[in-house]
């Protein structure tokens, strides 16, 4: 299955720049847009369920669904060290919340590669795929709710 | 913390405070490095005036399992600015795990005008001191530097097996469960492919962490070290010494704190580590 349309602009766009330089501003860019998950979602001590394993900066995600059926996602990321997951969530958020379930489902934590590249490092990865695969999870069970 | 130069370490001039970087912050002589295991974090911020060097960019081989050659190190020295007379203050994440591999690197090149900033990134930033995004303007140096030297504090495959038959003393900085081959990576990070677990035989197991100050990441001081490496785990300065961990970052930070702040005699850090030494045909391993 093709990846969401908006996915899928945003990985060619990282795909355009091959200088590390550039890729790393990209990345800061997306990482300093982050905004963190609504005091009406939730509120600190964040709930352990939304917390995402394997994740150093201790991210934690939620997937709202609306009225029309489509998911919202949040995010918080209480390491303020970071800076890769506030990217991540910022792209995640921008790029699938609006979705049908279903469709977020299909994401594959194999994009952090190609988001990430030579900026990944060894814990980092695993805890970036953990993300992806955290909202995988959570669309896949609202779909089977909506169903 | 106590004062760097009241803990009693062998070497305190290795350390250097955050206080005393932010009183430096201007000058010329010495020059601020950046290492973190997170290759974003120098861009999101870092200290005013300092230059980041990559582990894996800077120092590493780009092919080989290796450093960077002579001529390497020249342009990276260059790069940043820096001449042999240049004081290089390193700091970084993860508890100065970089910043003390990047430490061991250099003296693999002898530049031993070289310093720890105690504490690392998180202490600086906890105590809200100035960060930037601004990368600073470096005029190239010309650095020339002599050729890597790895015999002083650097173990091969082939030395930790010359060092088990001396019996000579391991140190093995993993955490326990990576020690006992319970589990084959750092937790919460992925198997770098090491086929087998467990420790060399006789290694001590003694967690890099135990050497730190949990609430701010300094080191301990020289009465809690020699307490910890000494007498607990029955270590003796003048036996030579070879620290390992995975990939050899974190037993950089065990060597030096045996190294310099305790002043064993003849430490290395063994860079191979377990993601070589689980692989390799026919090593011993314990579990």
């Amino acid at each position: 299955m093709s990846l969401p349309s908006k996915l899928e602009a945003v990985l060619e766009t990282f795909d355009l720049f091959s200088d590390p330089a550039d890729r790393t501003s990209l990345l800061l860019s997306y990482a300093d847009q982050f905004r963190e998950v609504p005091k009406a979602i939730a509120t600190r001590p964040f709930p352990q369920e939304h917390l995402v394993p394997h994740c150093e900066s201790e991210a934690y995600v939620w997937a709202i669904k609306q009225p029309d059926g489509t998911l919202k996602l949040h995010f918080a990321v209480e390491n303020p060290s970071g800076v890769s997951a506030k990217a991540l969530a910022t792209i995640l958020d921008r790029s699938l919340s609006g979705l049908p379930p279903a469709e977020i489902a299909e994401v594959t934590p194999d994009l952090v590669e190609r988001i990430f590249r030579q900026n990944i490092s060894m814990g980092k990865g695993l805890g970036l795929m953990s993300m992806v695969q955290a909202v995988r999870s959570l669309a896949t069970a609202a779909a089977k709710t909506r169903a | 913390m106590t004062d760097i130069a009241s803990r009693g370490y062998t070497n305190p001039e290795v350390l250097v405070s955050t206080e005393w970087v932010a009183a430096h912050l201007d000058d010329p002589s010495i020059r601020l490095v950046e290492s973190n295991e997170d290759t974003l974090l120098y861009a999101s911020g870092h200290l005013p005036g300092a230059v980041h060097v990559d582990w894996t960019a800077d120092l590493n081989d780009p092919v080989r399992r290796d450093y960077i050659t002579r001529k390497g190190f020249q342009a990276l020295m260059s790069r940043i600015g820096a001449t042999p007379k240049t004081t290089v203050i390193f700091y970084g994440d993860k508890n100065n795990w970089w910043a003390c591999y990047a430490f061991w690197v250099f003296q693999l090149f002898g530049h031993k005008n070289a310093r720890v900033m105690d504490g690392g990134r998180v202490k600086w930033e906890k105590e809200g001191r100035p960060m930037t995004r601004e990368v600073p303007v470096i005029t190239p140096t010309k650095y020339r530097a002599p050729e890597r030297n790895d015999k002083p504090v650097r173990a091969f495959r082939q030395d930790v097996l010359a060092h088990l038959k001396k019996k000579g003393q391991l140190v093995d900085v993993r955490s326990p469960e990576e020690y006992s081959g319970t589990r084959m990576h750092m937790p919460d990070y992925p198997n770098e492919g090491a086929l087998r677990g467990g420790h060399i035989p006789t290694a001590k197991s003694v967690p890099w962490s135990r050497a730190v100050n949990p609430e701010d990441g300094t080191f301990k001081d020289a009465k809690a070290l020699a307490e910890l490496y000494v007498k607990t785990n029955k270590l003796k300065k003048d036996r030579p010494t070879i620290a390992y961990c995975r990939i050899g970052e974190r037993s950089s930070h065990t060597w030096f704190a045996l190294k310099y702040l305790l002043g064993f005699k003849n430490v290395k850090n063994y860079d191979g580590s377990w993601t070589e030494w689980g692989n390799s045909v026919g090593v011993p391993i314990e579990k």
